[in-house]
C-alpha cells in the first residue's frame, strides 16, 4: 500500500491532472476560436431545420444565444456553462449535447475497442513471424502488406470491404448499427455485433502495420542478443525461445506503442463511421460539421482530447512500469 | 551494379512517373471528361480504361485530374509545413529553455486533438474548399518534423565543433548557415518527403468526408465519394481504380522517401 500512496505518485496524479486541465482549456479556445472564425451562421443553421421560423423569431433566438456579444464573453458564458455540466444543445437532434453523446458513446467505444484490440493481435503476431522469418518470403511479404496498408486511406478500404463482403458475398449488412426497420427494444446483442464486425475490421486494418513493424524491429533485437546466442547455443528452438524469452521482452514496449496510438484510431473511427454510416461519435461529429451543429462538434472534439490524453497517459505510465530507469530520471 | 547504383535507378524511375502524374493534370481539359450519356456506366475498356461513370464521363481522365489536383496540394502544402517546421524547430533548439518549453507545448496541444477533426475544424473556420483544406494541411502537418529539426539542434548546439567555431569568433549566423543547417536540411528533406503520404491522404479523406475540394471539382476524395452512390451496382471500376491511382502515388512517394534516406544516411552506406 505504502507503495501505491508514495509521495512521488501523488505528485505524478497532481501533475498529469494540471497537465489535462490546462490542455482542455488551452483546447477550448482552440475550438471556439476556430468555431468562431467560421463563416457558418448559427442561426441559419437552425432554421434550416426549422422551416417555420419567421425573421422576429430569428432575432429573438439571436438574443436568446447572445450571438451579439463579443467573442470573449460569449467564449466565457460557454465555459461557464459547461462548467454546470451544461453542454448546450444539439440543433441536428434538438436535444441536449451531452444526451446525443451517450447515446453514441457506446457503440464508437466499442468499435474502436475491437479494432483496437483486434490491430494490436494480429499486428503483434505478424511482427514476431516477420521477424522470425527476417529476409525470406514471408518477411518480404508482411512488409509489403504493411507498406499497402499504411498506404491505403481507411475510407476507400472501407468501400473495398462493403463491395466484397456485403454486396457481391452478403456475408454482411451495409451500414447502421442496427437493422433497419425494427423497433429499437428488439435489437438484440448480436444484431449491435454483427453490424460492427466489418466496420471495425477495417478500422484494424489501417492500424496492424505500425504495431507489426514495431513487433519486428524489437524482435529483431532481441534475437540478436547475447542471451538468445546463448540459448541457441544451448539447443533451444526459436519458437521456443520467442515464447519463453522472446514475447515477454516485447509486448510491454509494443503494448505501450499501441496505446499512443489512440489519436489515430479516433480519427480512422471517424473515417470507417462514415463509410459504413454506424452512428457513432465520428458519424455524428461529420454530420455536425456539415450541417453547423457547433455545440455538439466542439463537445466531441474536448471529449476526443480527453480521449487522447487517456491513451498517452496509459502509455507514459507503462513506459514507467516497463522500464523503471525512466521512473528514477523523473524524480 | 551495385546498390547504390540501382537505389539511383529506382529514384530516377519513381520520380519520373511522379512528375509525369504531377504535370498531366495541367493538360488534361473538361473536353477529356465530357459527359457523353450515349455511353453511361460502361466498364473498363480499351476507350475507357478506367470505365465510365453514370454521366458517360471518362474515369481515367477524371482520376488523373483529381490525383494531379491533389498532387499539386499535397506538395504545396507538404513545402510550406516543412519551410515552418524547419524554423519553429531551430528556434525552439536555439533561443533557450522558455521559447522552447511554449513550441514543445503548442505541438503537444495541436497533436492532442485527432489530426482528422483538427482538419474538419480548420477546414470549417475557413470555410472550406480548395483553399480551406489547402491551409488546413500546411498549418497541421508541421508538428512531427519541428520536434525532429529541433532535436537535432539542440545535439548539434552542443557538440565540440560547434563550441570551438564560437570560441574562434564566428558569428552565430555564420554557425547556422555553414554548421548547423547543412546537418539538418538533408533529413528535413527526406522528412518532408515521407511528410507527403500523410498530407495527400489527408486531403482525400477530408474531400471524401465533404469538407474540402468542392464537388464539381474531380478530386479523388469527391470522386470516391460519388462512388458510394453505385455501391449496389456493381460498377467496382468507379472505386477501385481511382483508389488503387491514390494508392500507387503515396507509395511511390515512400519508396522515393526511404530509397533517398538509404542513398543519404551514412550508416546504411555500406550495406
Amino acid at each position: 500500500m505504502n507503495r501505491i500512496f508514495k509521495r512521488s505518485n501523488v505528485v505524478f496524479l497532481g501533475k498529469t491532472l494540471l497537465r489535462l486541465l490546462v490542455l482542455l482549456i488551452a483546447l477550448s479556445v482552440a475550438t471556439f476560436t476556430l468555431i468562431s472564425f467560421s463563416p457558418i451562421d448559427p442561426i441559419e443553421a437552425y432554421a434550416t431545420g426549422n422551416l417555420s421560423m419567421s425573421v422576429e423569431q430569428k432575432i429573438l433566438l439571436e438574443q436568446k444565444w447572445g450571438l451579439n456579444d463579443p467573442p470573449v464573453i460569449r467564449y466565457f458564458k460557454w465555459v461557464g456553462r459547461l462548467l454546470q455540466g451544461d453542454f448546450g444543445t444539439s440543433i441536428i437532434y434538438n436535444i441536449p449535447v451531452i444526451n446525443v453523446i451517450a447515446d453514441k458513446v457506446f457503440l464508437s467505444l466499442a468499435l474502436m475497442a475491437t479494432a483496437w484490440v483486434l490491430s494490436g493481435i494480429i499486428g503483434f503476431l505478424l511482427g514476431i513471424i516477420a521477424a522470425l522469418s527476417k529476409g525470406k518470403l514471408a518477411d518480404k511479404l508482411i512488409k509489403l502488406w504493411c507498406l499497402i496498408l499504411a498506404s491505403s486511406p481507411t475510407f476507400w478500404l472501407g468501400i473495398l470491404m462493403i463491395m466484397f463482403f456485403c454486396v457481391k458475398l452478403g456475408w454482411f449488412p451495409i451500414g447502421f448499427a442496427v437493422p433497419i426497420g425494427i423497433d429499437s427494444k428488439e435489437v438484440t446483442l448480436w444484431d449491435n455485433i454483427y453490424h460492427m464486425i466489418l466496420p471495425a475490421i477495417t478500422l484494424s486494418l489501417t492500424g496492424v502495420s505500425n504495431i507489426t513493424l514495431h513487433t519486428r524491429e524489437k524482435l529483431i533485437q532481441v534475437l540478436s542478443s547475447d542471451f538468445a546466442l546463448f540459448a541457441f547455443a544451448k539447443g533451444q528452438t526459436k519458437i521456443k525461445f520467442v515464447r519463453k524469452h522472446g514475447v515477454r521482452n516485447i509486448i510491454l514496449p509494443a503494448i505501450t506503442v499501441h496505446f499512443a496510438t489512440l489519436s489515430e484510431l479516433f480519427g480512422g473511427s471517424i473515417l470507417a463511421e462514415t463509410v459504413f454510416s454506424y452512428p457513432g461519435l465520428g458519424n455524428v461529429a461529420i454530420e455536425a460539421g456539415l450541417r453547423g451543429d457547433m455545440p455538439l462538434l466542439m463537445a466531441i472534439t474536448l471529449f476526443s482530447g480527453i480521449f487522447v490524453f487517456l491513451g498517452n497517459f496509459t502509455a507514459n505510465l507503462l513506459y514507467k512500469v516497463v522500464d523503471p530507469r525512466i521512473g528514477v530520471a523523473n524524480e | 551494379m551495385n546498390r547504390r547504383k540501382s537505389i539511383i535507378i529506382i529514384l530516377f524511375l519513381c520520380i519520373s512517373i511522379l512528375i509525369l502524374l504531377a504535370t498531366a493534370g495541367i493538360y488534361i481539359t473538361e473536353e477529356h471528361y465530357a459527359v457523353n450519356f450515349a455511353n453511361k456506366n460502361s466498364p473498363p475498356s480499351f476507350d475507357h480504361i478506367f470505365g465510365t461513370d453514370f454521366m458517360g464521363r471518362d474515369m481515367f481522365y477524371r482520376t488523373l485530374e483529381g490525383i494531379s489536383i491533389s498532387m499539386w496540394i499535397g506538395i504545396l502544402a507538404t513545402a510550406v509545413s516543412s519551410i515552418m517546421a524547419l524554423i519553429i524547430g531551430f528556434f525552439a533548439g536555439m533561443l533557450g529553455k522558455k521559447i522552447d518549453a511554449f513550441i514543445t507545448w503548442t505541438i503537444d496541444l495541436l497533436m492532442s486533438i485527432p489530426h482528422l477533426l483538427l482538419l474538419v475544424l480548420i477546414c470549417i473556420a475557413t470555410g472550406g474548399g480548395t483553399k480551406g483544406i489547402t491551409v488546413a494541411i500546411m498549418l497541421t502537418h508541421w508538428t512531427i518534423l519541428a520536434r525532429i529539426v529541433r532535436t537535432e539542434v539542440m545535439v548539434i548546439k552542443t557538440s565540440e565543433y560547434i563550441q570551438t567555431s564560437k570560441r574562434m569568433g564566428k558569428s552565430s549566423l555564420f554557425i547556422t548557415i555553414k554548421h548547423i543547417m547543412p546537418h539538418i536540411i538533408p533529413q528535413l528533406i527526406i522528412g518532408s518527403i515521407l511528410l507527403f503520404p500523410h498530407a495527400i491522404m489527408h486531403e482525400a479523406s477530408i474531400t471524401f468526408l465533404g469538407f474540402g475540394i468542392p464537388k464539381e471539382i474531380p478530386a479523388i476524395g469527391a470522386i470516391l465519394s460519388e462512388s458510394m452512390n453505385y455501391l449496389t451496382s456493381g460498377m467496382w471500376w468507379l472505386s477501385v481504380l481511382p483508389g488503387l491511382t491514390l494508392l500507387f502515388v503515396v507509395i511511390l512517394f515512400e519508396v522515393v522517401g526511404d530509397n533517398l534516406q538509404r542513398l543519404i544516411d551514412p550508416t546504411s552506406v555500406q550495406e
